[in-house]
């Protein structure tokens, strides 16, 4: 029996016990016989040529094994790291992706970018060693802003990007539509009323609690490596090292992916450090581990957003939304990481219609090399950006016509009777209840109330405002033939293999992988559930190559749609086998057994057997239709998605600003989302609370920030502002359901959605309690000083 | 981090002795900001000296001439006293203010003054409330002690032992946080006496600062109206991305007020 934790239950998090009480196995935690440690000698300079590094002082420190260098690696034949979304440019010609390699060879393009590595016995001796390594630098001019990268003069970054930009990106392109831009531009001709607005949305550090760590052992006796990676997908990882860096065969290669605290995209990719070790325990002979410290997460893991971003929306007479323009300039740092052009493309633009009926959107992006750390995709990856674009502008528009921001989204909201929708930036929108996530927002607000709220933060003193988003996104990444045509290089499929172990436990191989999000206590229910045996029997085995056939990793919300849909299709066939087995028990036809509650039945008799006889026949034959039927119960299904999955909701919050320090306080935050069917609701609810805090979090404290010439000035958490507990509300969240038809779960994803809808509901609602005082404008993020600022500014009649 | 020597002394002399005695050695209370710098290798001492094991160093007491205070008695202890709730309660508000749970139950009020963070918070309330800081070989005045941006009056091989802080008749400390760090992006520190009233100042410039033209505004009208035309100059104070100068120079207006009103409270 399922007991109580099938699908649908608040089940306690298996992962917890060993979580609290200390016990979990990270990469740092596990250590091997003769083991050495790897320290990098990063570039200290935004921009230089590497004319020379000298290794002859390291070398002579104690316990140094080797110092080695981009030269060496290149002679060893080690493959740049790979780019993984091409991107092609509106006149027909590919992004341009420069060859970017683990240890610089000839140019730094980021501070942080690593030059050279130390290998020593212990890591305080790689340290020591790293700093007596002289690297001949001749500094060249940098840039660190996007916008001030593609200005005339600015520092020319890669020779073969003119101008800094590496793609000038339209959407939909012209060869699919060629109308795009022309019906756009007609609708903002024929408008009633125009809403323009230049907004940035600010660069993020990921900060994982867990920082990035690497342990590589290559044994020369067999050939045979293993690589202890912190990663969200180690199959990708093993196949990009087998593919494009060390190029070894994959059958001679084993990446683990233990317990990871946390990735939030940012250990998606295959980073210079990972391949690094690998090649250093290859060539060496010994394992090789590094693990980064905090501040080389500030400068080497991928970091997020970096838009400026022109937003036009164009109104008819009755406020209904006509033509939508959207013009970003993203920031893509010195080199490409490997989803680093698909984020602002292919993952933003098709967001922009929001939950709208908006008929005519035209968009372009124009990708910028700047001498920072290369961005990627960090929680909601591009969806953030959109709508914070769409929902600043539709406040924006509520505001200018004066009409209540609610009541302007109902209006131009997509109806329920219209799904599936197709949107004109090219997403099939899969179901969704918008007015009933509204209402629900509005009523878990108080929504008519607010008058009486303002009025009593007033006498206090404070000025009150309340803002509104309605985001929509994207999750299940990916019909993998739809990503192919836009441009990605690998499969975005799962698979996973359900185990039946003779006495009728199960264990589940996933290729998706938990960093955080629960998959061993909500898988666990959903095989708990399709079997009807107990939760407590299921094993959810996830992070090691060596053990799952394969895998496309967590990422994009994309686990349980992807996934735990492979997952389901696996139950399919084990479920399918064992009707089989049992009508052979049973003597009689397998079309006559139906199975529920754990028990094959013959229909309308009580003769039955239960599951866990079926999986003891399976392995021990003796009653068993060999002739038929192989012996065994293990199944193991690919699923690849037919659709993307479309997550919505309403986030409404009031904050109380004090005018005279600029201090915004989150009083409110309600969230209303539509996740299609939920498996845990306690995990999903978890999930939006941890979205909502890095949604905030970008609203209001999270800011990293480069001189102008690109030194990191937000390099610890001194200066790098994040969100703790007491910087949050009491969070009120509900959901409301329409399953999406495009899995068989119903389910949608919901990893995301809190940091996609946090920080336009927050900024709109600072705006709407600094109007009164001439304030219409302000950057995220919404600090004490900007707000200050803003403030003196409105006044002084600026 | 590089290697060190640690040596936990067992008493004030002991620690004095070593200190002398070593060419390079730094004292260790409670750590909070010497073991980041070490892990950063901003600061590289051959020898650690753990003040953590001298009793003498520790506690609160109340006399005739005000509150005692030992150097390594925590945020926390301070925060939690009972006594100094009720005869000074700015010293446990001001401490209370200290960064978070983990920092006050490590960090100690002698490591604080001694390390003269142009931002953290102990400062502002020593020379608000003209308290005397007690070494091992002498006595000094607040209004002596705080010399420049993480600079005191302390020579070599001194340490502070105590801290005297006389009992205002009225007093109170508004910071505005810096919301990174939790620093006083500025905090004013504003202390009436029968002898005068004393506005300190810290996070808006270089090192802790007396602020004249408040405390005379406030002598003759200890209240916020009186400081409701004051404007502080924005000259020489601290600029960073977290705060201009002017913005700086605006909060301290603020918080001056709003000090003076808790002291009303």
């Amino acid at each position: 029996m399922s007991g109580e934790l099938g699908i649908g239950a608040s089940a306690p998090r298996t992962e917890d016990r060993r979580f609290i009480t200390g016990r979990g196995r990270y990469v740092d935690d596990i250590n091997l016989r003769s083991q050495q440690y790897a320290w990098f000698v990063r570039s200290p300079h935004p921009h230089a040529e590497v004319r020379g590094v000298d290794a002859a002082d390291a070398l002579k420190m104690p316990g140094v094994t080797a110092v080695l260098t981009g030269a060496d690696m290149q002679a060893d034949g080690v493959g740049p790291l790979p780019v993984a979304w091409g991107i092609t440019s509106r006149d027909g010609s590919p992004a341009f992706e420069p060859e970017y390699p683990a240890l610089a060879t000839d140019r730094v393009r980021y501070v942080g970018n690593p030059v050279a590595v130390v290998v020593a016995e212990s890591r305080t001796q790689a340290r020591d060693a790293a700093e007596m390594v002289n690297v001949d630098y001749e500094e060249l001019e940098s840039v660190s802003s996007a916008t001030a990268a593609i200005e005339e003069g600015a520092p020319l970054i890669h020779e073969g990007a003119p101008g800094n930009i590496c793609f000038d990106w339209e959407w939909l392109p012209a060869a699919m539509a060629p109308d795009a831009r022309s019906n756009t531009d007609k609708a903002f001709e024929e408008a009633a009323h125009v809403v323009s607005l230049e907004l940035v949305n600010n660069r993020l550090v990921p900060n994982a609690m867990e920082p990035r760590a690497s342990l590589a052992d290559f044994n020369p006796a067999t050939g045979q490596l293993t690589l202890y990676t912190t990663s969200q997908n180690p199959h990708v990882n093993r196949l990009l090292l087998c593919t494009a860096t060390l190029k070894m065969p994959e059958h001679k290669v084993r990446v683990v992916a233990p317990d990871v605290g946390g990735g939030f995209g940012s250990k998606i990719y295959h980073y210079a450090e990972e391949l690094t070790v690998c090649w250093a325990s290859r060539r060496l002979g010994v394992p090789v581990k590094w693990t980064a410290e905090r501040s080389e997460s500030f400068l080497a893991d991928a970091q997020g957003r970096d838009h400026v971003t022109r937003v036009e929306l164009a109104l008819d007479a009755e406020a209904r939304f006509t033509g939508m323009r959207v013009d970003t300039i993203a920031n893509l740092g010195g080199w490409l990481s490997a989803f680093g052009p698909a984020i602002p493309t292919v993952f933003y633009a098709p967001l922009l219609a929001g939950v709208y009926r908006t008929p005519n959107i035209y968009v372009t992006v124009k990708g910028v090399f700047t001498n920072t750390t290369p961005t990627d995709a960090y929680r909601g990856a591009g969806r953030p950006e959109a709508c914070y674009a769409v929902e600043r502008a539709v406040d924006e528009a509520a505001v200018q016509l004066d009409i209540d921001p609610a009541e302007l989204r109902r209006r131009n909201f997509i109806q329920p009777d219209e799904f599936p929708y197709q949107s004109p930036v090219g997403q099939l929108y899969d179901s969704g209840d918008f007015d009933g996530c509204l209402s629900l927002a509005r009523e878990l607000n108080a929504y008519e109330r607010f008058d009486e709220r303002r009025r009593q933060s007033q006498a206090a003193g404070k000025l009150r405002g309340r803002g509104m988003c309605f985001y929509i996104e994207a999750c299940g990444a990916a019909p993998s033939q739809a990503a192919g045509q836009l441009g990605a290089r690998a499969g975005l499929y799962e698979v996973a293999t359900v185990r039946v172990h003779p006495t009728g436990s199960v264990q589940v191989l996933t290729g998706a992988h938990s960093h955080g999000q629960s998959h061993e206590t909500t898988f666990a229910q959903i095989v708990a559930e399709r079997l009807g045996i107990d939760f407590g029997n299921v094993e959810i085995v996830h992070g090691d190559t060596g053990e799952i056939p394969f895998g496309m990793g967590t990422y994009g919300s994309r686990s349980l749609a992807v996934g735990g849909t492979a997952l389901y299709k696996a139950l399919d066939k084990v479920e399918e086998k064992g009707r089989k087995i049992a009508a052979h028990l049973l003597e009689a036809e397998a079309a006559d057994i139906e199975f529920t509650d754990g028990q094959f039945r013959v229909a309308g008799t009580d003769r039955a057997v239960s599951f866990g006889d079926v999986a003891l026949a399976a392995y021990v034959p003796h009653n068993y239709p060999l002739q038929e039927l192989e012996p065994g119960l293990e199944e193991t299904a690919f699923f690849d998605p037919e659709n993307f999955t479309f997550p919505s909701g309403c986030y409404i919050c009031e904050v109380e600003v004090d005018r005279h320090t600029g201090e915004v306080e989150l009083c409110d935050f309600v969230a209303a989302d539509d996740f299609g069917n939920i498996i845990n609701p306690m995990v999903v609810e978890g999930q939006v609370h941890g979205g909502l805090a890095q949604g905030i979090g970008q609203a209001l404290l999270e800011h990293c920030r480069y001189t102008p010439e690109g030194q990191l000035l937000s390099g610890s958490y001194m200066d790098y502002c994040m969100p703790r507990a007491d910087d949050l509300p009491n969070f009120v969240v509900a959901t409301r359901c329409t399953p999406t038809p495009f899995n068989p779960l119903g389910v949608k994803g919901c990893g995301e959605a809190g940091a996609i809808g946090a920080p336009p509901a927050v900024i709109n609602a600072v705006l709407d309690a600094l109007r009164p005082l001439g304030v219409t404008h302000i950057d995220m993020p919404a600090t004490p000083q900007a707000v200050w600022q803003a403030i003196q500014a409105a006044q002084s009649g600026e | 981090m590089r290697e060190f020597l640690y040596y936990r002394a067992g008493s004030v002399r002991d620690a004095t002795k070593r200190l002398g005695a070593s060419g390079n050695a730094m004292l260790l209370a409670g750590g909070m900001t010497l073991l980041p710098a070490l892990k950063m290798r901003l600061n590289e001492p051959k020898e650690l000296i753990d003040l953590a094991g001298i009793d003498e160093l520790r506690g609160v007491k109340l006399t005739r001439k005000g509150a005692h205070i030992g150097a390594t008695t925590t945020h926390a202890e301070v925060a939690g006293n009972v006594e100094l709730r009720a005869a000074v309660p700015v010293l446990p508000h001001a401490a209370e203010s200290i960064g978070d749970p983990q920092v006050r139950n490590r960090g100690t009020l002698g490591g604080s003054l001694a390390n003269n963070d142009p931002a953290a918070d102990y400062p502002a309330v020593a020379l608000g409330l003209g308290a005397t800081i007690f070494t091992n070989k002498r006595r000094i005045s607040a209004d002596d002690f705080f010399t420049g941006m993480f600079e005191t009056a302390l020579g070599r091989g001194e340490m502070v032992t105590q801290v005297l802080f006389p009992i205002p008749q009225r007093a109170g400390y508004a910071k505005f946080p810096n919301p990174a760090t939790r620093y006083a992006l500025v905090g004013v520190c504003v202390a009436q006496f029968k002898t005068g009233v004393r506005v300190a100042v810290t996070g808006a410039g270089s090192s802790v600062y007396r602020l004249a033209e408040f405390e005379d505004a406030l002598e003759s009208d200890f209240s916020e109206v009186a400081l409701a035309g004051l404007t502080t100059s924005a000259a020489n104070l601290n600029d960073d991305m977290h705060a201009g100068a002017e913005y700086r120079a605006h909060l301290v207006g603020v918080m001056a007020r709003r000090a003076v009103t808790m002291a009303l409270d």
